[in-house]
């Protein structure tokens, strides 16, 4: 009666033994050959396919290069604008992190990061219920001068695109500014001063030349996330301010000319190719930095009064920048501040549930075909089937990276170069390739997970590589010799750190997919919209209502969004990379 | 010159220093010794200006330096793994202070050509700080230092990553050069044998007090206290009962001391035997002892007796003889 069951037992062990084993064996190729042929075909193949597109001559008319040519030069424009401005902005907080210690430090560091991971329609939401023509501060402004328009053009302005990117990007400069200043030895300006170098000279001799290296990184990095810019630029900018990005989603779904998105596209790829090769060459010049020393010996709290002033001064505007924006938009959502047309003065306020209950009715004539709770559930499932890919092709190709044979370290780059490459190229590249048989997939709902997939698995893979490069091989045959069998061992060795780096890279997917716009923008149908395209239709039409669900249902994005970017900071391994 | 008053301060509640007084005349090199953490590093970053004391004075020839900053005060020093400017070349380094002061562009290569003469790096002038090794880091440190022609020489551990042999060579090149000019100097260290070397006077310090100050010839002669003779490693250190007539009852037996500060009858002293005071005897008389342990050194045969007691011997005996012999015992203060 036993015997059968136990001859299950010793099959099943057989196999896990086997499976465990394998595992330390990496160098395999059917590691990588499954997820290289997905990135082969859902990257590389449109890729390859807008730049064939582009290169038809019929495409290249001098109009089209002109348009092109404007486009670029706007592009170039508002990124190096964008990036100055966020290294006077991040330059000071990065010091301020890197050598001070006051009370709620990791607090406000954490709140300047969360905006860098934020869906882009929260962020133009954000600052839409602040500054926008229905934000607080106009209608504030309305209400106490009496005044029938908004004073504050922000909404389809230059700043406001520039004031977006600095919030989203403050935070590269904290970090990548702030580590180097943090483990620059501190003993190195002290012996300028002695030397009899003033503070500024000391500054301006020593701290800055040691700095310049990861300035021009962190600037780099900064550039190629504003070029790429496109949620923020499509809902902030409005239809006067295109760039690369933004003219390609036009010009592929409004103006149906595809062969000028292709080149439009190719343009971007060219450019971002440029920079990404020129970020990677200028890091690693960075770590070759001279002794480096351990942080904590240079921070210290505020003693002189010139110090406190810059550190409550500057804690002040940081916690107000990066604050405001994420707290009027859910405040905005439940809050009824419409002003009846014709009486100036008669603005009804209230608290309302309205904007929420609103989502769940199917109105006749409404922007969608379903009540747009429904976007709600769109998004979650594609989130999770999201996950379910990137986990699928992440794992063998991550477990393939971590122990890297020659093959693999060829292979890394491949892997991970689709972290460089735009979304809405990305979309643009799907619409073109898989519009006819065999691959006749435009009309089918797995589209959009395949390409969110595509856009997150490179970061997952870069977060389950350094995990499984962790564990520490010594440790499983350590376990071993003391006598536990290889499912034990794993157990206890392999597995505390495989759940950890598990759950980041699931929440990263799920977040990832469920904030995804830009080629979600372009490859969406009418029927099954997501969260971010919801939000970006109601922000486009008129009327305090749709206005109030587009707040709400941004407030709901930007709530799971923050859940999922804390754990991913909780989870994240000590000492692991972070860009 | 360089006078320090009661100097107090505190880290994170703990105190570091508690009233440390001292002066440094002209052209004397002052030695602070003291285990790590005794505060001397900072008492060095306080004399340069990089930190500030919370209570007491530091004066440069009677004016007092709590306004002057860093930058104005003058006083070369030379850090700990001497903090070389990484992004600069050997000469850009040495030149350093002498931009500060904007002194012509031809005076500095003149000066800085110069200096690294002094310090052995002539043909070093356009390489890489990080190019170097340790022994030549520490000569760019010197001539960094050296080059604004500073009132004051400061040593925060110069020679502390370096090996022995290296040591001893850079020591003796430091000590003509400190002694070949007329700048007063302070070296810090935890090595007493680069302290006696190189300081006309040693300063020791615990727990950010000063527990003895002299000569390396008086401090090595009559140490101040217990602490003192262990840190120094001066030799066996045993508890006593003082029974007066110049004689302690110890756990060794009644010993003779023939130097001391008179105690009153039954007060609790301490003496300090040092291992070449303890005289073995052929016949038997004398104390005597067993022996537990014997261990090679480069000074001769290690002998731990069974009461703890150590000496030194040319020839090793066996563990388990049992030695006779007599010592001479010092008091200490």
């Amino acid at each position: 009666m036993t015997l059968p069951i136990n001859r299950e037992e010793t099959k099943l062990r057989r196999f896990f033994l086997r499976f465990f084993a394998s595992s330390r064996l990496n160098s395999r190729p059917f590691l990588w050959l499954f997820p290289l042929g997905f990135i082969g075909l859902f990257f590389f193949y449109p890729l390859s396919r807008i730049l064939t597109y582009s290169f038809d001559l019929s495409v290249l008319t001098p109009e089209n290069l002109r348009l092109t040519s404007s486009v670029l030069l706007f592009t170039l424009y508002q990124a190096f604008l964008s990036t100055l401005l966020t290294l006077i902005a991040g330059l000071p907080a990065a010091y301020l992190f890197a050598r001070f210690d006051f009370p709620g430090k990791a607090l406000l560091r954490a709140l300047t990061a969360v905006p860098f991971m934020l869906p882009t329609v929260v962020v133009a939401a954000g600052f839409n219920a602040l500054l926008g023509p229905r934000g607080w501060l106009n209608l504030g402004l309305m209400n106490v001068f009496g005044l029938e328009v908004p004073l504050i053009q922000f909404v389809g302005t230059l700043g406001a695109i520039l004031l977006a990117h600095i919030f989203y990007n403050t935070t590269i400069v904290i970090r990548v500014v702030g580590s180097a200043l943090s483990q620059l030895d501190p003993r190195l300006e002290g012996a300028a001063r002695t030397l009899g170098a003033n503070s500024r000279r000391a500054w301006w001799h020593v701290t800055l030349p040691l700095l310049r290296p990861s300035l021009l990184a962190a600037g780099l990095l900064v550039f190629l996330f504003d070029f790429t810019s496109f949620g923020v630029i499509l809902l902030l900018g409005g239809p006067g301010f295109a760039t690369l990005e933004v003219e390609t989603y036009i010009q592929a779904l409004q103006m149906l000319n595809l062969p000028l998105a292709g080149l439009l596209s190719a343009v971007q790829l060219l450019c971002t190719l440029f920079f990404s090769v020129l970020y990677t060459r200028v890091v690693a010049k960075t770590h070759v930095q001279a002794s480096p020393r351990a942080a904590q010996y240079n921070i210290c709290r505020a003693r002189v009064w010139r110090e406190k002033v810059f550190v409550a001064g500057l804690g002040f505007l940081l916690i107000t920048f990066f604050v405001l924006p994420m707290l009027a938009l859910p405040l905005r959502s439940v809050s009824r501040l419409e002003a009846a047309r014709g009486q100036r003065t008669d603005v009804q306020y209230g608290l309302t549930t309205d904007y929420y209950s609103e989502l769940f009715v199917n109105r006749r004539g409404s922007l969608f075909y379903v009540p747009p709770i429904q976007a709600a559930l769109n998004s979650l499932g594609y989130a999770g089937l999201t996950v379910l890919f990137s986990l699928l092709m992440g794992f063998p190709a991550a477990s393939a990276l971590a122990r890297p044979g020659k093959l693999e370290r060829w292979l890394d780059p491949l892997l991970v170069l689709p972290l460089g490459a735009s979304a809405v190229t990305l979309g643009l590249g799907f619409i073109i390739s898989f519009n006819r048989p065999p691959l006749r997939l435009l009309a089918s709902p797995w589209l959009i997970p395949l390409a969110h997939t595509m856009v997150a698995l490179p970061f997952v893979i870069r977060t389950l590589q350094p995990a499984l490069a962790s564990i520490p091989e010594r440790l499983r045959d350590a376990a071993s010799a003391l006598g536990a069998s290889p499912f034990r061992a794993w157990l206890t060795v392999d597995w505390p750190i495989i759940w950890r780096a598990s759950l980041a890279a699931v929440t990263f997917a799920f977040t990832v997919s469920l904030g995804e716009f830009g080629a979600t923008a372009l490859l969406t149908r009418p029927e099954y919209p997501t969260i971010p395209i919801a939000i970006y239709r109601f922000l486009s039409q008129p009327g305090g209502l749709n206005y109030g669900q587009a707040m709400a249902m941004a407030s709901m994005l930007m709530v799971l969004a923050t859940v999922g970017i804390l754990l991913i900071e909780r989870l994240r391994l000590p000492g692991a990379r972070e860009f | 010159m360089l006078e320090l008053i009661d100097i107090h301060k505190t880290y994170e509640g703990k105190p570091l220093l508690s009233g440390v007084s001292f002066s440094v005349e002209a052209g004397e090199t002052v030695c602070l010794l003291g285990a790590s953490g005794s505060g001397k590093s900072t008492l060095l970053r306080i004399i340069a200006g990089l930190e500030s004391p919370e209570s007491g004075q530091v004066l440069w020839d009677g004016a007092d330096l709590v306004s002057v900053p860093v930058h104005q005060r003058n006083f070369g020093l030379v850090f700990q793994d001497y903090a070389l400017f990484p992004h600069l070349t050997v000469a850009e380094n040495v030149a350093f202070g002498l931009k500060m002061q904007n002194l012509p562009q031809d005076e500095i290569k003149l000066r800085v050509t110069g200096l690294l003469e002094q310090v052995n790096l002539s043909g070093f002038a356009n390489r890489h700080v990080t190019d170097l090794s340790g022994g030549e880091q520490q000569r760019v440190a010197l001539a960094r230092a050296l080059a604004p022609r500073p009132r004051l020489l400061m040593f925060d551990e110069p020679l502390g990553a370096l090996d022995r042999a290296l040591k001893d060579h850079l020591l003796e090149e430091l000590r003509n050069i400190l002694h070949g000019s007329e700048v007063p100097a302070i070296y810090v260290t935890h090595d007493q044998e680069e302290a006696f070397a190189i300081a006309d006077r040693i300063v020791l310090l615990h727990d950010g007090q000063i527990v003895q100050a002299g000569s390396p010839a008086e401090v090595f002669a009559r140490p101040a206290s217990v602490w003192v003779a262990n840190f120094l490693g001066l030799g066996n250190v045993i508890e006593g009962k003082w029974l007066g007539g110049e004689r302690v009852e110890t756990s060794l037996g009644v010993l003779g001391v023939d130097w001391g500060t008179e105690a009153s009858r039954g007060e609790s002293v301490a003496l300090l035997i040092r291992p070449e005071c303890v005289k073995l005897t052929e016949d038997g008389t004398g104390l005597k002892g067993r022996v537990a342990d014997v261990l090679f050194q480069k000074n001769g045969f290690r002998v731990t007796l069974e009461s703890g007691l150590y000496f030194y011997a040319p020839t090793p005996p066996q563990v388990g003889t049992e030695l006779s012999f007599t010592l001479e015992a010092e008091c200490l203060g």
